[in-house]
């Protein structure tokens, strides 16, 4: 008895110490998808209105539309950002996943390297009426430059300076920066009295690179050299990365508390009018979320450090936006392809980008009165004119973790009073480039 | 294992909640039983030993599929090289050999650095979280012995922060650790002016004891929970004999108390160990994916190391080290305890 009872502890210690730490998977095959249930498809959307249900509210009627065309059934799950990458990667190992999904276009290149995307090369542009019809710079963030792209752009969003035209009257300022310099100038007029010149998500990986690498371009480094190895140590990258936790630190037109948002809350905080100034992609639904007027609001492009935006050094926004892709385990791949057509058409990339307030990367719809109002057109010339896409290299994702929780920690130096140097900022790189280096 | 047994059974009481718990962790029991039953004794000798195997047959096969199979896998997966590139199809990611332990453990580069920093971390998180839980939860459990008014009221609410969903639990904490709008800093800065200037929760130093106090809030109560189904096998009579013999009240919870719960207390404080050391729930939905340094518990830290890198082989090397460290600890623990319990007994 006493030897089973000692076997019994033995087996249960053991299964309680392995729960933990267990992680599966399961084989999958190769191939190009099948046509074995072509009634049906499953369709990942990504979260782009302000919760899941508005998504589905606008999503629903026009997938009705789409069975009606087609008599194909779309089964719809719209998946929160924190769970999508996670939820991918799972369907990528096991190989039971959707037929068509979305994906953050910044992760074409990492997907594109797993295998499990369908290649659009000319036959399958060719379904869905096309390469012309995209937008260059959209197409350019779907996927490694010398490969046929991963996915095709959805929606399109670039960076724009969104500004708070009572909070820039009561500094006695007329226009909005151009410059950082100006930024800086007017910033310092408006940070007085509890009140801050611009919002930051200093905790939020994802939203740090996007700001350090238009600032990089800016100083011309790209964080990646050209066959893709990770360059996060250059002159040029520690200056952008300084220059953008400067505002806090040295500065001072951030709210030291922005050091710890990453839910957004510097969009709250605009809301009630304590910043002035964000830097945001498509922010207007967000707004109108939080009972601003469409009045209350400026947009004008991001600052740049001399003259007007473009390529280049005066580059100001990353090419932001959401891809649709094929799954290439897909059950229906002809219906896949239909699908993608459907969505990617004139007529339904009209009414999408118009509930969510993007930008259609269809050349055609971009022709639409409804993409003319003001806050639209600016971001359409940022990507048009100004905007470059983020490295698409495999390792695009342990790019964002790294440099972005340099910056994050940079940010929370700065915040709790401590010097921010080019030798601390470059040792925090320093860092991110090893995490790197076993790849 | 079940050595409360002895003190259970010279006294006649039920001692369930006690049962309870030890049920837990023994796997499924029933089968033998069955098999033991006197209608089936009677049919022939190879079918009477046979049967209570062939019972047992479908839990030792789920037992294998749900738990083993996973870990044999997982300890496959720490001998590859498994990135983004094989995922698809893991069974072609090459072989590494012991390349992704190499990295894990050469403390001198930065990733065996970090995982060393994490661990430390972790170790100092979980002695502290696992002292106070039990401290908190003991105490509240001798307190609530005695009978008063509103007893059921209390105990209900001690159980709330256990019987909370984590998510809803760990946000709310969140909201209330923040520098600007939270309530933490609103008490003691705002209310009662002990810092000069709001502190930070969620990142830099402070986001240790942010994280303590949420898995310690969150704990205890378990602990508490545990303690007072143990204190219900102490026979009251013992208590009065002591007082009769003049001892305090002290000298009864060092005398009476404890010795009377050491069984309890072994498998309370391995299950709260093992809990704490593993907790990925509540720095993730405390701090995100990338936790301040502070505050990088192993669990955050190997998830990092795998689904935010996508490196799995390494993310899986570094779950196998963990592995092996809590089996260790819980070897050695369990090893010291039932000796010193035998030594008491004789």
């Amino acid at each position: 008895m006493r030897r089973f009872r000692a076997a019994a502890v033995g087996a249960a210690t053991l299964s309680l110490a392995l729960t933990a730490s267990a992680c599966g998977g399961g084989s999958t095959t190769g191939g190009e998808g099948s046509n074995d249930s072509p009634k049906t498809l499953t369709y990942w959307a990504s979260n782009q209105g302000p919760n899941i249900e508005a998504d589905k509210k606008i999503l629903k009627p026009e997938l009705a539309k789409f069975e009606k065309q087609t008599g194909i059934k779309v089964k719809l799950e719209v998946i929160p950002w924190s769970e999508l990458l996670n939820r991918i990667l799972t369907a990528t190992t096991s190989g039971q996943g959707p037929d068509v999904l979305n994906i953050g276009n910044t992760w074409s290149a990492s997907l594109q390297a797993s295998g499990a995307l369908l290649p659009w090369d000319e036959k399958n542009f060719a379904k869905i009426g096309g390469k012309d019809r995209f937008v260059e710079s959209a197409l350019g963030s779907a996927g490694a430059p010398d490969k046929d792209p991963a996915a095709v752009p959805l929606y399109s969003m670039a960076y724009a300076l969104y500004y708070n035209k009572k909070m820039f009257e009561e500094a006695g300022i007329d226009k909005p920066p151009a410059t950082w310099d100006e930024m800086i100038a007017d910033g310092k007029k408006i940070s007085k009295g509890g009140k801050w010149a611009l919002g930051a998500e200093g905790a939020n990986l994802s939203n740090n690179i996007h700001q350090v690498f238009a600032l990089g371009k800016q100083h011309g480094a790209d964080f990646f050299t050209e066959d893709g190895k990770p360059d996060f140590t250059s002159d040029g990258a520690v200056a952008a990365v300084k220059q953008y936790v400067d505002m806090m630190a040295k500065d001072k037109i951030i709210a030291p508390g922005n050091a710890e948002y990453a839910q957004n809350q510097s969009l709250s905080d605009f809301s009630k009018g304590k910043t002035a100034m964000v830097l945001w992609q498509a922010a207007a639904t967000t707004f109108k979320s939080q009972g601003m007027s469409e009045d209350d609001w400026g947009v004008a492009p991001v600052p740049v450090q001399s003259g007007a935006p473009g390529q280049g050094k005066a580059t100001n926004s990353m090419v932001a936006g959401i891809n649709m892709a094929v799954f290439k385990n897909t059950k229906n791949i002809d219906g896949s392809l239909k699908f993608v057509k459907f969505m990617t058409s004139d007529a339904e990339q009209k009414i999408l980008c118009k509930s969510y307030g993007s930008v259609p990367p269809v050349k055609a719809a971009q022709e639409d009165a409804a993409f003319d109002r003001p806050e639209l057109k600016v971001l359409r010339d940022t990507l048009a004119k100004s905007a470059a896409p983020l490295p698409q290299v495999p390792n695009e994702s342990q790019f964002e973790t790294a440099v972005g929780t340099a910056v994050k920690n940079l940010f929370a130096n700065a915040a709790a009073g401590r010097e921010v140097t080019t030798g601390s900022v470059k040792a925090e790189l320093v860092k991110a480039q090893q995490q790197m280096s076993e790849q | 294992m079940s050595d409360t047994t002895v003190t259970t059974g010279t006294t006649g009481t039920t001692g369930t909640p006690a049962t309870i718990v030890q049920g837990g962790k023994e796997p499924p029991a029933t089968a033998p039983e069955t098999g033991r039953a006197p209608r089936l004794r009677r049919p022939g000798r190879l079918r009477r030993i046979g049967l209570p195997y062939l019972l047992l047959l479908p839990a030792l096969l789920l037992e294998l599929l749900v738990h083993l199979l996973p870990i044999v896998i997982g300890i496959v997966m720490s001998f590859k090289e498994l990135t983004q590139f094989f995922i698809r199809d893991w069974g072609a990611a090459p072989w590494s050999g012991l390349d992704n332990y190499k990295v894990s453990v050469d403390f001198d580069a930065p990733v065996g650095e970090a995982l060393l920093h994490s661990f430390l971390v972790t170790c100092a998180f979980t002695l502290l979280s696992v002292g106070l839980c039990w401290l908190i939860g003991t105490t509240a459990a001798i307190y609530l012995q005695e009978t008063f008014k509103g007893r059921g009221l209390l105990r209900a609410l001690f159980l709330v922060p256990y019987a909370l969903p984590v998510y809803a639990a760990v946000i709310t904490w969140g909201f209330m650790f923040q520098r600007d709008n939270g309530l933490i800093n609103h008490v003691l800065h705002d209310q009662l002016g002990l810092t000069d200037s709001a502190p930070f929760w969620l990142i830099g130093d402070n986001s240790f004891f942010a994280l303590l106090t949420v898995s310690v809030w969150k704990g205890w109560p378990f602990a508490f929970l545990i303690m007072m189904a143990g204190l219900q096998n102490i026979p009251r009579d013992m208590y009065e004999a002591a007082a009769l013999d003049g001892a305090g009240m002290w000298q009864q919870i060092r005398r009476i108390t404890l010795p009377s719960l050491r069984s309890v207390n072994q498998v309370l404080v391995l299950v709260l160990f093992l809990w704490t050391f593993n907790d990925f729930n509540t720095p993730y939905v405390l701090f995100g994916r990338s936790a301040p340094e502070a505050a990088d518990l192993i669990s955050i830290h190997i998830y990092q190391s795998s689904f935010v890198t996508w490196n799995f082989g390494t993310g899986s090397a570094m779950s196998v080290l963990l592995l092996l460290f809590l089996l260790a600890v819980t070897g050695v623990y369990l090893w010291i305890t039932s000796r010193e319990r035998k030594s008491a007994h004789v």
